[in-house]
């Protein structure tokens, strides 16, 4: 299947590359416009932003399984990201992961990403979120979320449904 | 009575405050970068003339700021070692990958005063002749990233920044470059290396102080958000007044995060050193004390990587006498002043200025290995004595909080910890084993016992799998 970038999307990232004065340097910034867009990051993918930024496709590739954002497989429609580390394991991070993963049918014990069988969440373990002092803290999406009880969860499992 | 000192965050908070330039105007916005652009050139009594930007940077220097990020070096002596003679061009990154467990102080700049941020980046570029900074925000601050990027629009309009700012002849641009998750980005050099679009592995230094050779090879400084928020303050009201907030070699405010079990978590800016641990802790204008019925068990006194405290620990502090002359004190922990060097005394750290607080309901072991799964997982893997051993330990802390404890597992964890520090190439071999030390070491009838109790149920001293492991064929079989 042939990789597609729609020309709105290649002129907003065109525009990036003037930010640096190495095309190199927009490569982070070009994985988040193309992971935005397309959901994950596909070996096309990679290959198309190499030949954009006049690199290797590996050049691309070892950020994709590097960085931990950047994903290699299409998540839910909605990512639930929830702060695992110990200000919020203090304040009830655990509960919290568990409770969306039994909610869906999720293995409770695994940290990293797992998707609902119909694609419409993904849940997962993240490291510090920096929101500690309003624990447990997470992400919908790109939207950040504090002091998230069990039934503040349930209230945002419904907003995106 | 102990209380809040609020400069950076003086206006953060109040009703009605909002992160656009009309808002931050309207509460004197852009005065202090109005200032230094018309600072004129200074005759000094040998004739010599000090140009606008080298009075700048001798009054951050002056005002004893320290870094804010978690080294606590000074930033007037960082801004003192870029190579101004290379003929390439000098670059200032912001770091606002705030990502130290524990610490949020940099997103409530960022969220709720960004112009702030950007004034003090422009003064800072404007003193160290940068004509292009970035903004390094961490990955999982998308609307930070977005308010920035907002900010720096607003800014370019008022002409702030871009060319020629407010007819003074200099030009600025600032970017905003967004990481993706990894924790190691904070480390200035690996920051770099991923502002030039490659994997974060850290630089070794030398030769690659990023003062000399740091982005692009050029020379470059990174300062901390809340570093370079304080150098507006420090050009707005002079170095002496900014000195005169807080404590001799601790000057000015600092943002302090504090999370955990106690009543009251949050952000709290403090004149360093005028307020103790244990008042950051109970005092109500503070944490407000633990919960009901809990007493404290350890303090984690400076972000994850910092050396926990214990409750009742006592420390020999170096205080000046009554007769002038240097004695070693007896200072509790609870009385223990919140700054840098009363925290390097006590053998840990300030670090990012965030305090976790655990009382007798935690679990250590439990919470150890909660931590050292952080490291495992940001480990960069560039160093073996890190990945692996950042691994090993935190593979035994799963083992003994999932049932497979051994008494020898306390030792084992020390061992490799004393393996990893000192042998890598940038600091988080420290940060992933000074947990692992401290907390073994000062709880270790804790960690004894839990592995003790496991051999006792399992009946032999063997592992999870029943076989004898050893981590490497360096270690003994245990």
């Amino acid at each position: 299947m042939a990789f597609i970038v729609p020309a709105e999307l290649e002129a907003e990232l065109n525009e990036l590359v003037t930010h640096y004065p190495q095309k190199r340097s927009a490569s982070l910034m070009f994985l988040h416009a193309i992971q935005e867009h397309f959901g994950f990051i596909s070996k096309e993918a990679a290959e198309w932003i190499a030949s954009k930024l006049d690199l290797q496709p590996i050049h691309v590739w070892e950020l994709v399984t590097f960085y931990p954002m950047f994903r290699q497989h299409p998540p839910g429609r909605h990512q639930l990201k929830i702060c695992r580390t110990l200000s919020c394991a203090l304040g009830g991070a655990y509960a919290l992961h568990e409770h969306f993963c039994r909610k869906f049918g999720l293995d409770p014990k695994a940290h990293g990403i797992q998707t609902t069988k119909d694609g419409s969440f993904s849940v997962e373990f993240v490291e510090c979120l920096a929101g500690c002092g309003t624990a447990p803290v997470m992400m919908c999406n790109d939207e950040f979320h504090e002091n998230v009880s069990l039934s503040k969860a349930d209230e945002l499992i419904s907003k995106c449904q | 009575m102990p209380q809040e000192y609020r400069l950076i965050l003086k206006h953060a908070d109040e009703p009605g405050y909002t992160p656009d330039i009309e808002c931050y105007l309207r509460h004197g916005g852009y005065e202090s970068l109005r200032k230094a652009l018309a600072l004129a050139p200074r005759e000094l009594p040998d004739g010599k003339r000090m140009s606008a930007q080298e009075q700048i940077r001798d009054e951050v220097l002056k005002s004893g700021l320290r870094g804010r990020g978690g080294a606590g070096f000074s930033c007037g002596l960082k801004w003192s070692f870029v190579d101004r003679r290379s003929g390439k061009p000098i670059y200032l990154i912001c770091n606002a990958d705030e990502s130290e467990p524990g610490t949020f102080k940099d997103r409530q700049i960022i969220h709720k005063d960004p112009h702030q941020l950007i004034e003090g980046m422009v003064i800072s570029c404007f003193a160290n002749d940068v004509k292009l900074a970035y903004i390094y925000i961490r990955g999982e601050m998308p609307e930070g990233a977005k308010l920035l990027n907002k900010a720096i629009k607003e800014a370019r309009a008022r002409n702030f920044l871009g060319p020629n700012i407010l007819g003074s002849g200099y030009s600025l641009e600032i970017h905003v470059h967004r990481g993706a998750g990894a924790y190691i980005c904070g480390e200035e050099t690996g920051l770099i290396e991923s502002l030039e679009g490659k994997r974060a592995y850290p630089r070794i230094k030398p030769p690659y102080f990023p003062a000399v050779l740091g982005l692009y090879q050029c020379p470059t400084i990174v300062n901390n958000v809340e570093t370079l928020a304080a150098v507006k303050h420090i050009v707005a009201m002079g170095s002496g007044e900014y000195a005169k907030l807080g404590t001799p070699n601790n000057t000015g405010t600092r943002i302090l995060s504090l999370s955990g079990h106690v009543k009251r978590p949050g952000y709290f800016e403090v004149e360093v050193g005028k307020v103790t641990m244990g008042e950051l802790i109970f005092h109500e204008n503070f944490g407000g004390g633990m919960r009901d019925g809990r007493k404290l068990k350890a303090i984690i006194p400076g972000g994850s990587s910092s050396k926990v405290f214990k409750a009742g620990e006592t420390f020999k502090l170096k205080r000046k006498g009554p007769d002038g002359q240097m004695a070693a004190v007896d200072v509790g922990i609870l009385d223990l002043p919140y700054d840098f060097d009363s925290l390097q005394q006590a053998g840990s750290m300030s670090g990012s200025g965030a305090i976790i607080v655990m009382d007798d309901s935690t679990d250590i072991v439990e919470a150890l290995a909660n931590v050292s799964e952080f490291y495992a997982h940001e480990s960069c893997g560039q160093c073996t004595p890190c990945r692996e051993g950042a691994l090993w330990m935190s593979k035994a802390l799963h083992r003994m909080t999932h049932g497979h404890g051994r008494k020898a597992d306390a030792d084992y964890l020390l061992h490799i910890a004393q393996n990893i520090q000192g042998r890598t190439i940038c600091a988080f071999g420290e940060a992933c084993a000074w947990p692992v030390l401290s907390f073994v070491k000062k709880f270790k009838d804790e960690f004894e016992s839990r592995g003790a109790a496991d051999e006792a149920r399992h009946g032999s001293i063997q592992g999870a799998t029943g076989h004898p492991t050893a981590a490497s064929p360096g270690l003994p079989v245990i």
